[in-house]
């Protein structure tokens, strides 16, 4: 199995002439997660955003395999579910699945089985916009699952969910440590990951 | 995966996204047919002047109802995220842009275009100068559309963006306005008007060539 390589080196990250974060450095690779925590306005956002490429790093570089991710093939592997779920409220649970697909590779999850999986099976044809916030939440982690990423960026992931939607979703994430994939994410929940190595930055 | 794929996807969903909200569709069409049968009320009973200013009313009508209807163009996707998911496939963000924009001809530009003709003969335009009309129209409405994309781009970050959105983008509209208001009133006295269509079909290609790339980067810029 091929192993990929998501670092940042020596990353600084400045919002209103205050320094977030200055000098930076990870590397988390296949089978592991990195956990960012801080308190709020810490920079975890920020951070993720800058892994996303949405802001550039004040300074400092992310490599995806020893390669900037600006000129790689990083966005074919990564996904990124942040605090606004990316879903259309007018469209069907199915329909925003389909639109998912159609903007990437297609993993090894078809839509039945992911939602099967994130227990909204049935809900195919129900508009998003009659489902609850935690629903909601699981259908854009479902995206997930039936795009072929190796990289997830999860921010803040076990927002409105229930206890049993964050064992759901630990297991998922568990599942997809151990098939290869690498997983960062900021969290204030404590994570319940078997058999997981898990990486922690603190922020402050 | 194939680009092909994705970019019709992007254009089924937005029409469907636009079927289910049908009154942001309305809203402009119906700012349009408004416009223009309040002028004969305003002129009064002077059908030879409402015949000479027909194509100037129903030219900038269009152009008033299509910057109506911008914002509609990335509002929603910006609020809830779906903007983010589309700039972070690993398709090229311009031509899933352009996607985005043919959808949005397609529901606000098209309605335009099937109106036009009744509104033109409510006007009292001579039956000559309608195909005329109908040809700026659909050789100009996608370039409306196309040229405020940027805009709207460059403007849907910010909360109060509407004003903004019209000082940039009403200056670019101008030649378009010029040269199809000319044609049709050319066109109507029975004079040769290839120039002009000639000079909309190049803007045309232009924007559609040039435009995608700017939007996508004023969208990265704005999601930022």
């Amino acid at each position: 199995m091929n192993t990929e390589q998501l670092a940042g080196s020596d990353l600084s990250c400045i919002r209103d002439d205050r320094v977030l974060f200055a000098g930076l450095d990870f590397a988390v690779e296949s089978g592991q997660v990195l956990l960012l925590e801080g308190k709020n306005g810490s920079g975890k956002t920020s951070l993720l955003r800058i892994l996303c490429g949405f802001r550039e790093a004040d300074a400092g570089q992310v490599l995806w395999c020893g390669v900037d991710i600006n000129s790689s093939a990083y966005y074919a592997d990564m996904a990124y579910v942040g605090h606004l779920d990316g879903i259309k409220k007018e469209l069907t649970v199915s329909e925003n699945l389909k639109v998912a697909l159609a903007l990437a590779q297609a993993g090894s999850y078809t839509i039945a089985d992911a939602l099967e999986k994130v227990q909204l099976g049935g809900y195919d044809n129900v508009l998003v916009q009659t489902l609850s916030a935690g629903q909601k939440r699981r259908l854009s982690l479902a995206r997930l699952l039936i795009t072929k990423k190796r990289l997830w960026l999860l921010d803040e992931p076990f927002t409105s969910l229930d206890k049993h939607g964050i064992t759901l979703i630990e297991t998922l994430m568990t599942e997809h440590c151990t098939n290869g994939g690498l997983i960062v994410l900021t969290s204030h929940h404590d994570l319940n990951l078997h058999g997981v190595n898990v990486q922690r930055i603190h922020l402050s | 995966m194939s680009l092909s794929h994705a970019f019709f996807a992007i254009i089924r969903r937005d029409l469907l996204l636009a079927l289910r909200k049908r009154s942001e569709i309305a809203n402009p069409l119906l700012f349009f047919v408004l416009v223009i049968t309040l002028f004969p009320l305003g002129i009064g009973a002077r059908p030879q002047l409402l015949q000479a200013i027909a194509p100037g009313i129903i030219w900038v009508s269009a152009l008033l109802a299509a910057m109506l209807s911008l914002d509609s163009l990335f509002r929603s996707d910006f609020d809830d995220g779906s903007l983010e998911q589309i700039v972070l496939s690993p398709h090229p963000t311009s031509v899933l842009v352009l996607a985005k924009i043919i959808a949005h001809w397609l529901v606000t530009g098209l309605p335009l275009l099937l109106m036009a003709p009744l509104l033109a003969v409510f006007l009292g335009m001579p039956q000559s100068a309608i195909g005329m009309l109908l040809l700026t129209l659909l050789l100009g409405t996608p370039v409306l559309s196309l040229i405020g994309a940027i805009g709207v781009a460059l403007t849907v970050g910010l909360r109060r963006g509407g004003m903004l959105l019209s000082l940039l983008v009403l200056p670019l509209y101008v030649p378009v306005l010029i040269f199809a208001g000319n044609a049709v009133e050319m066109a109507s006295n029975g004079l040769p008007v290839t120039a002009q269509i000639n000079i909309l079909m190049a803007i045309l290609l232009m924007s559609l060539a040039l435009a995608p790339w700017p939007t996508a980067a004023a969208l990265k810029m704005s999601i930022s």
